[in-house]
């Protein structure tokens, strides 16, 4: 297949970037959509050019490292996977493809396709975790029954990855699926409701403050979510934050 | 005893820890706030350690490569978490764990460490589920447990196939606590280059920062590093990307010996190689050997049919297929230990039966699984005289719930539906059971550096089973380094901040900034990935799956051509003060080209075959590993002096009070 690119490059978080024009040849189906940047990041190199930069580790959709947007979607047109598991298959010979970096105010360029997702370390340290101690003296596992249903739902939360890409799936670039996902894994299990009130108002202050937007119920999020989150959480936590208000 | 000193406890096996626990040293609260403790890498081990440090009081920072600590790889893990709770009462305890673990490892791992490890792990899955894992349970709210290989009981719990991401995510949530208290300081992107030692202890670390390229100066009274396993040695395998050896093998250089470098462990399931382009393959978790069966043609020509494409597998008769691991070994049948599992698939598809274009593919089937469950829930669900076609449906809907996410990861990878047509997979590099050698305190041979998770050797000998690298990682973190450690730092109460503008650090802080200037000046002709595939492909060919005298010898002198060539001829482009990819992978790579050599002549070193370390010269008639008690029946420890070739070995020997030596038999 020939494929025409069209990447945004950017030299660092000060510089001005630009889209820039690359043509591939040979590539094939079977090949990932990240190897085929490594193909051209090789030819980069070989020619005595900078490689574009892009973050990647796990390449198998669990790290959460991808961050592209492809055509102007997060991951790209294929649902529930992320960059890594895209494959050259899902486009035609003499495609062109736009690849650019999640585009949000909270999430500042770093490179070329890196960003700066540090606004959502901030909002798990605000509240994302149960407050016990990890000396392992705590009750037999088995002492706390939870029903499967909620298990299941905590579960299905709890499979966020933290990539962004509900973000920048977002007109409003909000944060509401990411933080939802985490107030709803807690929120629905005996262990973390002790603090649930706390967890809730905490992550959304935090939330509030890194200069993500609102939420207008589009549902873009869950559509571009890789790990289908679903928009459940959002109606969850917003439950759960009415009733942490009322209480104070 | 000599530098060798492993220090485990006397006494009676399952009192040891207790014993050695009343018996060491302690910090008092109010002194720990005056500790500092650096801990490398945020993984299980790391991130579970950083946090229970800082519970305890000492002031930690933590470093990991990635953008934040929750990418560690850790979190690819899939199948699940070894725990002695015999919630199935099916006779587990935490003396068969220990048994099973030690057979599996093929007798060559330490056995007070192994016993203290499950006699933890029931503690971890108590621990975790307070932290709100959502662990998989059954319908009256209890938590569910499946099979792994080399195993006769259900003892491994988990998250779908998720488990290493809701454990490792668990941690994290640990570690965010502490560092909303201040009491951890995160630093991502930030990846460490030496280790600096004053008076003979182990007091700070050089690191990059990897956005602006700043090379920092950070200290502490001790330094741990969970940075994880090697296998990234070998360029294609199931580690993320930027998975590597640096931390661990730049202390080596400064004095931490490394152990066993050769036993790495192949997994059996992973997807098979696709082309040359491929950058890294995707395991498919041993959970799925619980339903899955294992198989290739009988027929030489019906193989040959398959690989043209003639014949599909679903048109082979049963009486047509060999589920060679069924036949081979009866007891355990498709649950084998991985290395077992690992040599079968490659002694069949040598042999000609593979099923892939390449040849190199064996079948995973579900569809026995499909129908079982499928009848199981049309009973279940009152539903009588349903067809077939109704009963698959039933059963893909089972199989789905438990294995969903790796048959989506599947079909998106390779392009075919696993619920249709039977799976092809191939044994990949998975997990390094070689790493720095430590004491019972998981203490390296620098005094005040520790090793934990991957990055030691402690635990699994020369095989892994599966859903035993969760459990210690997580052992090594929350359990046995927050005491251990405090042994050594009692004697720090009065030591005050380790300073950073002294001569140790100058020194190291200049050998860093030459390496990295020598990298980026070299201004050859060949990429950094040029060098890494061509050691990968050394390193799989000859020290891969099966080993021999002539292949590794070979592999030794054409590792050392390849490093010889890669300081000369390798070209970064660039500057080294600002992000840069390639240099990182270029620093990574360097090491791995010692590394590999050090490999290579362990291997070599080894005249025995023993769990994942298969040597052709040691085999039984039926084609099974040769172990050698007599003359092996120990951990390899090399010292470093220079270049790989002048390392020193050591032996640590391994003695076995409390479980008899035999032949690993699952047949």
């Amino acid at each position: 297949m020939k494929i025409y690119l069209k990447i945004w490059r950017q030299k660092d978080a000060s510089s001005k970037g630009k889209i820039v024009d690359y043509t591939m040849n040979g590539i094939e189906g079977d090949m990932s959509f990240l190897e085929m940047l490594d193909i051209l990041n090789e030819d980069l190199i070989s020619k005595g050019e900078v490689p574009i930069e892009f973050d990647h580790d796990c390449r198998e959709g669990i790290c959460g490292s991808c961050s592209l947007q492809i055509n102007g979607r997060p991951h790209g047109p294929d649902r529930l996977i992320t960059v890594c598991q895209l494959h050259m298959r899902s486009f035609k010979d003499g495609d062109t493809i736009v690849i650019e970096p999640f585009r949000a105010n909270a999430f500042p360029v770093i490179k070329d396709l890196i960003v700066d997702r540090n606004a959502f370390e901030r909002i798990q340290q605000a509240g994302g975790f149960i407050s016990v101690n990890t000396s392992g003296r705590t009750v037999d596992a088995n002492s706390i029954p939870i029903r499967k249903e909620n298990a299941d739902k905590a579960f299905n939360a709890a499979a966020c990855i933290g990539c962004g890409a509900c973000v920048a799936a977002c007109k409003n670039a909000s944060a509401m699926l990411f933080t939802s996902a985490k107030v709803s894994q807690f929120a629905l299990l005996p262990q973390g409701r002790i603090e649930a009130a706390e967890r809730v108002q905490n992550m959304v202050r935090q939330m509030d403050l890194e200069g993500f937007g609102n939420c207008t119920n589009t549902g873009a999020c869950e559509i571009e979510c890789p790990k289908g989150i679903s928009l459940e959480n959002i109606a969850r936590m917003n439950r759960e934050y009415l009733g942490a208000s009322i209480k104070g | 005893m000599g530098i060798l000193d492993s220090k485990i406890p006397s006494g009676p096996l399952a009192e040891k820890w207790t014993k050695y626990k009343n018996e060491i040293d302690l910090v008092n609260p109010a002194n720990k706030r005056n500790i500092d403790i650096i801990v490398v890498g945020t993984g299980l081990a790391g991130g579970s350690a950083a946090a229970s440090f800082a519970e305890l009081g000492y002031n930690v920072k933590t470093f990991c490569y990635q953008d934040s600590p929750r990418r560690a790889h850790s979190i690819a893990a899939q199948g699940g978490i070894n725990a002695s709770k015999n919630y199935q009462g099916d006779g587990d305890s935490d003396y068969r764990l220990f048994y099973d673990t030690v057979k599996g490892g093929d007798y060559r791992s330490r056995e007070a460490n192994v016993y203290r490890l499950a006699e933890v792990s029931g503690n971890i899955i108590d621990q975790c589920v307070s932290q709100g894992v959502p662990f998989a349970r059954d319908y009256g709210g209890l938590l569910d447990n499946r099979s792994f290989g080399g195993v006769l009981v259900s003892r491994t719990f988990y998250a779908k196939g998720q488990t290493g991401q809701q454990l490792l995510l668990g941690a994290y949530a640990a570690m965010n606590r502490q560092i909303h208290r201040g009491k951890i300081k995160s630093y991502t992107r930030h990846e460490m280059l030496d280790l600096v030692i004053v008076d003979g202890k182990a007091r700070g670390i050089i690191t990059r920062n990897l956005i602006t390229g700043e090379i920092e100066r950070h200290s502490a009274h001790a330094v741990v590093i969970a940075s994880g396993g090697y296998g990234n040695l070998f360029f294609l395998s199931t580690y993320a990307m930027g998975a590597n050896v640096m931390a661990a093998w730049r202390t080596h250089r400064r004095g931490a010996f490394m152990a066993n470098p050769c036993f790495t462990q192949i997994h059996p399931t992973c997807i098979p190689v696709s082309g040359e382009h491929q950058s890294k393959l995707t395991l498919m978790s041993e959970s799925l050997r619980n339903d899955g069966r294992i198989w290739v043609p009988k027929r030489l020509e019906d193989a040959q049919a398959i690989r043209e494409g003639k014949l599909k597998p679903t048109q082979l008769k049963e009486e047509d297929r060999d589920y060679y691991l069924e036949r081979r070994y009866p007891a355990f049948g498709n649950l084998v230990p991985r290395d077992v599992a690992s040599r079968a698939a490659k002694e069949r598809c040598d042999a000609g039966y593979g099923v892939n274009k390449t040849g190199e593919a064996v079948y995973l089937d579900f569809d026995a699984a499909i129908m079982r469950y499928g009848s199981e829930k049309a009973l279940t669900s009152g539903l009588k005289n349903t067809d077939d076609g109704h009963i698959r449906k039933l059963g893909e809907e089972v199989v789905e719930a438990k294995y969903g996410n790796l048959f989506q990861m599947y079909e998106k990878i390779v392009d075919e539906n696993p619920y249709k047509t039977p799976m092809m997979i191939y044994p990949a590099v998975h997990y390094t059971m070689g790493g720095l050698w430590v004491d019972y305190n998981l203490q390296t041979t620098i005094p005040g550096c520790y090793a934990a998770g991957e990055a030691n050797f402690s635990d699994h000998g020369a095989n892994r089973l599966g859903a035993s690298a969760l459990m210690q990682g997580l052992a090594d973190g929350y359990f046995v380094l927050p005491y251990t450690i405090g042994d050594f730092l009692a004697d720090d109460i009065r030591t005050g901040p380790i300073p950073t503008d002294s001569v140790e650090f100058d020194k190291v802080e200049k050998d860093v900034l030459d390496k990295i200037n020598k990298l980026m000046s070299a201004n050859g002709t060949h990429s950094v990935d040029y060098y890494h595939k061509k050691l990968g492909k050394i390193m799989w060919n000859k020290c891969g799956m099966s080993r021999n005298v002539k292949g590794l010898k070979e592999a030794v002198e054409e590792i050392a051509a390849l490093r010889k060539d890669f300081w000369e001829n390798v070209k970064v482009p660039g500057a080294a003060d600002d992000k840069n990819q390639e240099l990182e992978k270029a620093g990574r790579v360097a090491d791995f080209l010692e590394l590999g050599e050090l490999f290579a002549m362990d291997a070599l070193e080894r005249n025995e075959s023993c769990g994942g370390h298969f040597r052709e010269e040691y085999q039984t008639p039926e084609g099974e590993a040769l172990r050698d008690d007599k003359n092996f029946k120990f951990v390899s420890a090399w010292e470093y002096k220079g270049e790989p070739k002048d390392a020193k070995l050591h032996k640590e020997n391994l003695i076995y009070e409390n479980i008899e030596l035999k032949t690993r038999s699952y047949k």
